[in-house]
């Protein structure tokens, strides 16, 4: 242990130390040192060597009271990394050594211990768990992490933080406790700060009707949302954004205090306690699309052409057009196939089957 | 006790560079130490006002608005996303450029809000805009021969948007720099269109009072001044339009001297910063101060 280690237990012990097994008391010129089943009572300058007896029960102490941010939320986020509930002292620090896994999101981190208990944290896209280390970006600076959420694999923006593109490619590789907490929350702002607040009973839930009755300006509009048919539309809205395919939060607003959606909130580790701003700017324009009375529209369609439509629905809703190969014609949503639909059935002002658009 | 800054920008859903001048101003000001946290939110970005305050840990914040202009976001969106209690907009006593802050609580957190008014009208503006003018130019002595037009989007809907530009016109005017000095905009009269018209001087610096570069800056305008036909095949800088030469700089916002408003921002509310505006003036090119 380093000498500022032992000072720092030296100086606790006035008031008494008792954390995670390990017991440290001052009782005059005398200190009593327990852990692991075994104590003993030594004067002060013994003290460097009983603790030497103990020492990753000390270092261990040490890291949590003069190392860790001691904000609640970052440091009870960083307990849970080492499954700190799970594991005494000695079962953490043998795995700890191997390096202690977990996810979050998309993130993959493990956390590693050396002789002094110092921590340091590693992370990268859990999609990247087992590619080697030299073919990943490396970086060290935890603000790095803004500009690595900002865009996909694609280079695609990504407006919603925690949509399941985070893109893979790189890693940091030694991070301290401070420098970790600080990375996820740049790749997932708010996430930890909620995900504690759940934990302690306290996530501050706003539900559908709360959420858009405080718009204002141009979102005011939502607010009319309601057209007399309950909440149908808002399940429509929580099935289009809210399911795990498209966001990671765990969805836990509903439409109101007493009525649930009936769509699935997600299985996301952090919570999500009200409708994000994508959601409600999606919502604002769905508000508009939605005051329009229907039309009856006639089609003459064969019944593979009403098919190939339904599959390119499907196809652009899930992400999956791209995806389609070039000469896949037996996919509906085939660009050829598209272009064969379009030329036959649009005609010259883009109309379906030269059928026009009523807007009266 | 802690503080923590926290600058409130307007932020994207289609454009992944609108928060870069908010990440880059929040790392300059980070590197200074003048604060233990400094930390961007967004109304359309992650973390969220409605969530921000709950990532900084410190008891005391100095919540500055990244906006040009006070009206609908200073006075409504951004008190009422960050839950700042008993906000009302006379707590600022502005005449609708002379907001400098109030002392409120924040509901969720508890947390004691210095809230600010927005950066784009406190003075110390004007030193951006006249530095952009010389980044722009590559001139640190630019203003001899040369007219300088401000240009603000401008709207009918909130007249305050206009007086920020006009404002700042004013000062630039009366320190007698810059031969012409005048005020333009998008969306009213005088239009940024007919820029050539409004001035004498040959040389004309073009300065658009917007946070970040975008659809306005970087596509309307230029193509409304006639530097371009199409702005996706760019302009020279400067450039030839009506005899006149144009040197249009792009958003004020992303000029690295921002930073030190957003620190004047700060230090007018009573942060301890006096330090941290010495080293963002000296390294991003404002005029060392004089102590006169």
């Amino acid at each position: 242990m380093h000498d500022s280690q032992v000072a720092a237990v030296t100086e606790a012990a006035a008031d008494g130390i008792d954390f995670d097994g390990f017991e440290v008391r001052a009782d005059g010129d005398e200190y009593r040192v327990a852990a692991n089943g075994a104590e003993t009572t030594v004067g002060e300058d013994d003290l460097d060597a009983a603790l030497a007896e103990h020492v990753d029960y000390a270092t261990n102490w040490y890291f949590w009271h003069a190392t860790a941010p001691q904000a609640e939320p970052r440091w009870a986020y960083l307990r849970w990394l080492e499954r700190s509930d799970e594991l005494s002292v000695p079962e953490r620090y043998d795995a700890l050594r191997e390096g202690v896994t977990r996810s979050w999101g998309q993130l993959r981190i493990t956390a590693t211990v050396d002789e002094g208990g110092q921590r340091r944290y590693a992370l990268r896209n859990e999609e990247d768990a087992d590619v080697p280390d030299e073919d990943l970006a490396t970086y060290e600076d935890p603000l790095e992490a803004r500009s690595l959420a900002k865009r996909d694999d694609d280079g695609k923006y990504r407006p919603l933080k925690t949509a399941p593109t985070l893109r893979t490619g790189w890693r940091f590789a030694g991070l301290s406790a401070e420098g970790l907490v600080q990375a996820v929350d740049f790749f997932y702002p708010a996430t930890v700060a909620n995900w504690y607040a759940e934990r302690e009973g306290e996530l501050d839930v706003d539900h559908w009707r709360e959420t858009m009755e405080r718009q204002t300006g141009m979102f005011g509009l939502v607010e009319t949302w309601d057209r007399g048919e309950g909440h149908e539309h808002v399940n429509w809205v929580a099935e289009a954004c809210c399911v795990d395919s498209q966001c990671l939060k765990r969805r836990e607003w509903q439409y109101d205090d007493e009525t649930d959606l009936d769509v699935d909130g997600g299985d996301g580790r952090f919570p999500c306690r009200e409708p994000c701003s994508v959601v409600i700017s999606a919502a604002r324009q769905w508000t508009k699309l939605e005051a329009e009375e229907p039309r009856t529209y006639e089609f003459e369609l064969t019944p593979s052409e009403k098919e190939q439509i339904e599959a390119i629905v499907d196809a652009v809703a899930d992400g999956e057009a791209e995806e389609i190969r070039e000469a896949d014609v037996y996919e509906g949503a085939n660009r050829y196939r598209a272009r064969f639909l379009r030329a036959k059935l649009f005609d010259e002002d883009g109309n379906l089957a030269g059928v026009e658009t009523d807007r009266e | 006790m802690t503080q923590a800054l926290v600058i409130a920008a307007h932020g994207s859903h289609l454009n992944a560079e609108s928060s870069t001048p908010t990440f880059d101003h929040a790392d300059t000001i980070r590197a200074t130490g003048a604060f233990d946290e400094v930390r961007e939110a967004f109304w359309k970005e992650e973390p969220h006002f409605r969530e921000a305050l709950r990532v900084v840990d410190a008891d005391e914040v100095y919540l500055v608005p990244l906006f040009i202009s006070e009206g609908y976001f200073t006075e409504q969106v951004i008190p009422r996303e960050f839950r700042l209690e008993e906000w009302e907009p006379e707590l600022w006593d502005s005449d609708g450029t002379s907001a400098t802050h109030a002392t409120l609580r924040a509901a969720d957190t508890g947390q004691t809000v210095h809230y600010c008014g927005p950066v784009g009208t406190h003075d110390s503006m004007s030193d951006v805009i006249v530095r952009r003018a010389e980044s722009v130019t590559g001139d640190d002595d630019v203003g001899d021969g040369f007219g300088l037009a401000v240009v603000g989007h401008g709207t009918e809907r909130n007249e305050n948007s206009a007086k920020a530009i006009e404002y700042h016109a004013d000062r630039i005017r009366e320190m007698d720099r810059f031969d012409e000095v005048e005020a333009l905009f998008m969306d009213e009269d005088p239009e940024v269109d007919d820029v050539t018209d409004f001035f004498e001087s040959d040389d004309i610096v073009v300065v658009p009072l917007f946070v970040a570069d975008g659809y306005h800056t970087q596509e309307d305008i230029p193509e409304d001044m006639g530097l371009t036909d199409d702005y996706r095949t760019g302009w020279d800088t400067p450039a030839a339009v009506d005899g006149h030469r144009i040197w249009y700089s792009g958003a004020v916002g992303t000029e690295p001297l921002m930073a030190d408003v957003v620190l004047e921002r700060a230090a007018d509310a009573g942060a301890d910063v006096e330090g941290a505006i010495e080293r963002v003036k000296a390294e991003t090119g404002g005029s060392p101060a004089t102590g006169d």
